[in-house]
């Protein structure tokens, strides 16, 4: 297919990864931005919102194997503004390339640089102008640009140096933390941290209630902040008395890092942990009311307080808002993440989660499909098809984007039986409702004595495959019909091709059977995935590809290299052809069956992508992480487009609604958030699950969640009223701080316990049958 | 201090460990660098374990394996660990002198492995298994995680039992269907296992094609039905459901014509009545719906004649109210649908027209019936009453049963009968049904007469003719009659006419048969004593009934005119009455108390009866086996609910 100009798509993403990488690097280590937060929050700055993704990017990326703007074409010839400030800076990554002799990325810098001389040129000004004194959330670019000029002119060459020694110790996945952690070398009277952290404590806890739960989120990044700089600088006693005394006051759901934390005590431990390298180099984001802020800023410059100040100033990201300081349990329920909060200004990009237009498909009217639906029940002889259709058809969502907004494979003959199978399907699909709910078929897997680590259903719900951790794909038949391959290529010469059965003929009969196992990989199979049509299977590994198979021919057809690092998850597109993947590396790529390398990297998730899940109109896709964050990307232009904030632990499962416009992620912490794609905001919290949620899935017309999970039950939730009970007024909108109502008892419709099998997948069938499956674990 | 702390929460490497192993290893180190080399490698394996917990999480586990800790150290570039895969726990073993633990491992004789004999058995394939379904989302008012209690209490016995049953009624064997029907009638230990003989009676959604099935499922339901110690509870509906699919759907088998889907229907509809007539009270409402849904297919001029034909015969077995309410409203719009396939003469039609016959045939039946039980109800109760006495010699237990097909109305059955008189009270004052004002039985067969025309008439009057000599009323409603029918100068008409009296003709001489041959239906019949002869019989008289019954009915107000005058007062006074005592008579003479056999529900013995019997209840448009089928159809009445 021509219509996907790859080969051009790659070069230029693999040239911009290359280029982010260098540029992050070096501007991290150069400038520890510190971003001014005292300003006013003018919304004007949150116009800026391009700049912001690249500073984003460059945040939270430095060092990381590919930190990829994949947008690069977009957004990265902001990068090289013509200021003379950053013509140093361009100037000291020049020298940095050549000095490890990528000529060509030189080459293409300098060109891109000097192109985007005059563009950006009127950019840095305006930035310049307006930024130095707007502070606040202003362009992380200006602000980046600032302390770039202050490092670069005030700092000397050492932090030149410092970039130009580091590089290849680093490699490629091992950044090196001498760059990344040289800001802790500033350093106050070890002894006098506790002080400093004490003060503040007491401080916050004296004012008022409503300042308090707000000002309080400063505690965590902080503690973690001075018990770092504590150990970087060989204090290690001070650091262990300072983790002892503060440690307990941390908020609960972050246990999970402190004991991590804990286990650091030496400056040589902090090189290579990966957990520390996130909190190094993202700033920690923090949401707080001005007038909070205001009395903490007034609080530190009293007390003359520089450590904390420092801290707030260089690794804490405060993004200020006007209005009602937030209630407890308000900022509880939206922090957890790794990197704290999401940045309003995450969540603004316009997301079209309409769905796109179905195509028309003729109906034939099929003599024996009638009969055999009369048979069944009801007389529905004359209008299912054409209402079915029509109407969801016709309109087209104002929600959804265009049609051709990335390019979708045609449909086949094929797809459009199967198509109009569905429609028939869907014409007897059972209404769920809190009274009538759906029956569940448990599939259990027996004597998976390798242990099964992946299952999924195809639409139809006609095969089941496992992913085993002995490497092996398997795959079930589930309807009488058995598995058969293609014939081989000397029997194939001998068919007819003309006949009108010929698909039924290349079939070889002697290979039926109820399962087909698949070798091929060679490391446990984490993820799988039917494609659409059913003639293909996906399936990911620990030993880092992605592997298509055939299920005509039961083979392997295509491994796909890239990620180098166990892949968790991966995907199939709604519409086929595409896939997504993600795995330890922490990208989540996007790739075209037909071709071997990725379309698009999605880079930002500060630790493992644990799941990916396309959306139904297959123009985003979501990634969960192991940094408690879901991600939503765009397919189109590789932006990450909204960042939701709130689990407490790895995201394993997620599941979009039906009409695109929710989002549900389970974690291991057992607890399912809802949210909103359109408005980016959490409209849900669902907790029950005692064990980490490894399974959700929307019935089909969205009515009822279902989660399945490792405490062995499936549970079942009114998705209608979760949606509708939430406010949503135009307040809570614009700030994203809303209300949860604790309501999770009342939208929990049933718990259903299996037999001692953690419930690792949901699906239900057209017809609205939940099948749940997973292994017996004895 | 801060050491102890470490100590509590993590495991610690001392540094005498890191001494002896570098000791084992040939070097030498100081205290110094041992400690660092302890922490750092504690460090190490925190780190280490902290990455395997991922892949213990991706796996879906809840228990770290050894492999688990192997990738996450290769993935610091790190040697695995070889040796120590097994699922077993390794056992840890202390040595005394040292303080030292080790992890026993013996050497393995690989000589001796190879050459062992006893090689370990493959472990069972992987296979996936369709398990635990909580139904609706139910199935959760028992304990969770529990089986439902049934299939707890199921014993391998029983299993074997279930097992054995299914496979002798669907299998081959006639002779061992009838023993295992018999058994599964009788069985008072098999309460456990009704879910799933319920279950396997749906099936017969699944074997729509093959008539021989469906017939074995309907007779398990039957057997079901009438075993005494079962309690059906709510299983009926699921029952009811099964047998009115059998009676109503547009089976697959009836698309080949040679196929004898109609005695299915038949013998579906009786069984229908009598699961609503013995266990009807056990699902409130279930009356209703059953009416609500024949009604349904009735007046869905889409459906196939077959199904309409199976809602007229459902109609008909669930009694003469039944009838009154659904079918004979709903006649008239029927009529000029039938009316139209009937009229149609072209070859492409014929088969759809030999349908419309069978629905047209299945009509007469009941309205005829209907009539009859109207007009009988109208007469003095006394006199009614009196022939009720006779009749129900069996008893009260055995009136119970039997009332019902007098009087539908369901509510009735929940409270004890006092007597047949009673009943036929409440059943003529209309019962339940308030909203519904019934028509004046001049008025019904007014209308009826406009439809079908002689072979109605004769139906009616045949029945006094039976007692009575050669009855004068006849001859002279069709000499009423026939002067509309020329007047209307109908060439149908005067087809009609030698067929008339071919008819008349043969009225007399039914009363042999009823008497000495009487049919009550038998729902013992087996699939195999079914004869076609029905059918065949019908395909004769197809062209007269065809033609009386083809005036349209708004030639109906002509004949109305006349006719109520000529026709109606002398049957009103005495005829049906007089019809029924002989009736009556007729079924006290054959419900003696030797026809209660079960211990539940004096019903009489059905076996025993010829299955014949049952093809002449079926009804037939033919004149030939009309007045037979006007008496079976009085038996059918009286002995629907056994």
């Amino acid at each position: 297919p021509t219509w996907l100009n790859t080969t051009n798509e790659i070069a230029r993403i693999f040239t911009s990864i290359l280029r982010a990488f260098v540029i992050t690097q070096v501007a991290s280590a150069l400038g520890k931005m510190a971003t001014v937060q005292d300003g006013p929050t003018d919304p004007e700055s949150e116009k800026e919102t391009k700049p912001d993704i690249l500073s984003d990017g460059s945040a939270n990326l430095p060092g990381l194997t590919s930190g990829a703007l994949s947008t690069s074409p977009v957004t990265a010839p902001s990068t090289g503004t013509s200021k003379p400030e950053d013509q140093q800076t361009l100037l000291a990554v020049l020298q940095f390339l050549k000095r490890n002799n990528l000529t060509e990325s030189v080459d293409i810098l300098r060109r891109e640089a000097g192109l985007s001389d005059e563009a950006d040129d009127t950019q840095g000004a305006e930035a310049g102008g307006g930024g130095l004194g707007t502070g606040a959330s202003v362009g992380a670019e200006s602000g980046d640009a600032n302390s770039l000029l202050s490092r670069v002119s005030i700092g000397t060459g050492a932090s030149q140096n410092t970039v130009a020694s580091t590089p290849a110790k680093g490699g490629e996945d091992q950044p090196d933390v001498s760059v990344v952690l040289s800001a802790y070398s500033q350093q106050g009277d070890p002894s006098l941290y506790q002080v400093y952290y004490s003060g503040l404590k007491k401080f916050i806890e004296s004012v008022l209630d409503c300042h308090r739960a707000e000002l309080s989120q400063v505690f965590y990044p902080l503690f973690v902040h001075m018990y770092l700089e504590l150990v970087y600088n060989n204090y290690e006693n001070e650091a262990k008395a300072f983790f002892e005394k503060f440690s307990g006051d941390q908020e609960c759901y972050y246990q999970d890092d402190l004991r991590v934390l804990s286990g650091l005590t030496k400056k040589e431990h902090m090189k290579g942990n990966e957990t520390l390298l996130d909190f190094r180099t993202s700033r920690f984001v923090l949401r707080i009311s001005r007038d909070s802020y205001q009395l903490l800023k007034r609080h530190l410059q009293e007390r003359q307080n520089n450590q904390i100040w420092n801290i707030i100033q260089e690794h804490l990201y405060i993004d200020i808002f006007d209005g009602m300081p937030r209630s407890k349990s308000q900022i509880d329920s939206m922090s957890g993440s790794l990197a704290g909060e999401a940045r309003r200004d995450a969540n603004k990009t316009k997301v079209f989660y309409g769905l796109l237009k179905e195509p028309e498909i003729e109906v034939p009217l099929d003599d024996e499909d009638e009969e055999a639906e009369n048979e069944e029940g009801k007389p529905k002889k004359k209008k299912p098809k054409k209402d079915s259709m029509g109407s969801k058809s016709k309109k087209q969502d104002p929600n959804a984007p265009q049609q051709n907004r990335i390019p979708l494979p045609e449909l086949k003959d094929s797809d459009k039986l199967d198509k109009i199978m569905y429609m028939k399907e869907t014409t007897k699909r059972l209404r769920l409702s809190p009274e009538t709910l759906p029956s569940i078929c448990f599939y259990t897997f027996l004597n998976a004595y390798q242990g099964l680590t992946a299952v999924d259903f195809t639409d139809d719900s006609s095969l089941i495959a496992g992913g085993f951790a002995d490497s092996t794909v398997r795959v079930w038949s589930v309807t009488p019909k058995k598995l058969r391959k293609v014939k081989s290529a000397a029997d194939l010469s001998l068919i007819d091709k003309e006949s009108d059965d010929v698909l039924e003929r290349i079939m070889d009969e002697k290979t039926a059977s109820e399962l087909k196992i698949m070798y091929g990989h060679s490391g446990p199979v984490y993820g799988i995935s039917f494609s659409p049509d059913r003639n293909y299977l996906l399936s990911s590994s620990e030993d880092g590809t992605v592997r298509l198979w055939s299920l005509q021919t039961f083979t392997c057809l295509v491994a796909y290299k890239g990620h180098n690092y166990p892949v968790w998850d991966t995907q199939f597109s709604p519409y086929g052809y595409y896939f997504v993947s993600g795995g330890h590396d922490r990208v989540a790529r996007l790739w075209a069956t037909d071709h071997y390398q990725p379309l698009r990297v999605f880079a930002g998730h500060l630790a493992d992508v644990t799941c990916t899940r396309f959306h139904p109109n297959s123009n985003y896709m979501a990634t969960g992480s192991a940094d408690r964050t879901v991600r939503l990307w765009d397919a189109l232009n590789g932006q990450c487009t909204r960042i939701f904030t709130g689990h407490k632990g790895p995201i394993h499962s997620l599941a979009f609604s039906p009409n695109g416009k929710y989002l549900a992620s389970g974690s291991t912490d057992g607890r399912v958030l809802l949210w909103d794609l359109g408005h980016g905001l959490m409209i849900g919290e669902l907790k029950g699950h005692t064990d980490t949620v490894y399974a959700l899935k929307f019935s089909r017309d969205g009515e009822i969640l279902a989660s399945g999970s490792m405490d062995n039950t499936v549970r079942l939730w009114d998705a209608i009223r979760a949606f509708d009970d939430v406010e949503t007024d135009d307040f809570t909108a614009a700030t994203g701080h809303i209300h949860l109502s604790d309501n999770s008892q009342e939208l929990l419709l049933g718990t259903y316990l299996t037999k001692s099998a953690p419930v690792i997948h949901v699906h239900f069938t057209r017809r609205n049958l939940l099948l749940a499956a997973g292994a017996y674990n004895p | 201090m801060t050491e102890a702390r470490e100590e509590r929460r993590f495991a610690e490497v001392s540094r005498d460990s890191v001494k002896l192993m570098a000791e084992s290893a040939g070097v030498e180190l100081s205290d110094d660098l041992a400690a660092m080399l302890a922490e750092d490698v504690c460090y190490r394996l925190r780190e280490a374990t902290q990455n395997s917990s991922q892949f213990m999480r991706h796996a879906k586990r809840r228990k770290l394996t050894v492999e688990d800790f192997n990738r996450a150290l290769r993935w610091s570039n790190t040697e695995a660990i070889c040796g120590y895969g097994s699922q077993d726990a390794l056992p840890f073993r202390p040595l005394k002198e040292g303080e030292f633990f080790f992890v026993e491992d013996r050497e393995v004789n690989l000589v001796e492995l190879a050459l062992a004999t006893n090689i370990p058995k493959g472990c069972a394939e992987t296979t996936v298994r369709v398990h635990v379904s909580y139904l609706d989302g139910k199935g959760n008012l028992e304990p969770q995680g529990t089986v439902p209690s049934a299939v707890q209490s199921l014993s391998d016995d029983l299993l074997k039992y279930y097992q054995q049953i299914t496979r002798a009624i669907l299998g081959e064997d006639p002779h061992l269907m009838k023993v295992a029907l018999l058994d599964l009638q009788s069985n008072s230990k098999i309460a456990a296992l009704l879910p799933y003989f319920v279950y396997v009676i749906s099936g017969v959604k699944s074997v729509s094609h093959d008539l021989d099935q469906l017939n074995r499922l309907l007779h398990m339901v039957k057997s079901l039905v009438q075993n005494p110690y079962l309690y059906l509870g709510s299983y009926v509906r699921s029952l009811v459901s099964s047998v009115m699919y059998c009676i109503l759907e547009p089976l697959a088998a009836s698309i080949n014509p040679l196929n004898d889907h109609w005695t299915l229907r038949d013998y579906a509809a009786l069984l229908l009545s009598h699961i609503f007539w013995t266990h009807g009270d056990l699902v409130s409402g279930l009356y209703h719906q059953i009416l609500l849904s024949l009604q349904k297919v009735l007046s869905d001029p889409v459906r196939p004649l077959c199904s309409h034909y199976g809602a007229v015969v459902g109609l008909h077995a669930l009694g003469w109210k039944a009838v009154e309410r659904v079918l004979y409203p709903h006649l008239p719009a029927y009529w000029a649908n039938l009316q139209a396939v009937l009229d149609d003469y072209s070859v492409s039609n014929a088969q759809v027209k030999a349908d419309g016959h069978k629905v047209y045939g299945a009509i007469l039946v009941a309205v005829e019936r209907l009539l009859k039980m109207k007009a009988m109800s109208l007469t003095p109760s006394s006199e009614g009453g009196a022939a009720a006495l006779h009749k129900s010699a069996g008893g009260v237990m055995g009136f119970r049963e039997s009332s019902p097909g007098l009087s539908p109305p369901p509510e009735p059955l929940s409270e004890p009968p006092l007597g047949i008189a009673s009943h036929l009270q409440a059943g003529g004052a209309g019962c339940q049904w308030e909203e519904w004002t019934p028509v004046s039985l001049p008025a019904m067969y007014c209308e009826l007469y406009s439809f079908f025309g002689d072979s109605l008439a004769v139906r009616f009057s045949t029945g006094p003719a039976l007692g009575s000599a050669p009855p004068p009323g006849p001859l002279q409603s069709q000499e009423a009659r026939k002067e509309p029918g020329s007047g209307a100068a109908n060439l149908e008409s005067t087809r009609k006419m030698p067929q008339l009296t071919a008819n008349m003709n043969i009225s007399p001489r039914q009363d042999g048969s009823p008497h000495t041959d009487p049919a009550p239906p038998s729902l013992a019949a087996t699939a195999t004593g079914r004869s076609l002869a029905r059918s065949s019989s019908s395909s004769t008289s197809v062209p007269r009934s065809r033609s009386s019954s083809s005036r349209p009915g708004r030639s109906a107000s002509q004949s109305r005119d006349i006719f109520p005058k000529a026709r109606f007062p002398p049957p009103q006074a005495g005829p049906p009455a007089f019809s029924f005592v002989i009736g009556g008579r007729q079924m006290g003479r054959r419900c003696q108390g030797r026809r209660f056999q079960t211990s539940f529900t004096p019903t009489p013995p059905l076996g025993s009866l010829p299955p014949r019997a049952y093809a002449h209840k079926l009804p037939v448009i033919g004149r030939v086996s009309k007045p037979m089928r006007c008496w079976t159809c009085s038996h059918y009445s009286l002995y629907l609910p056994l």
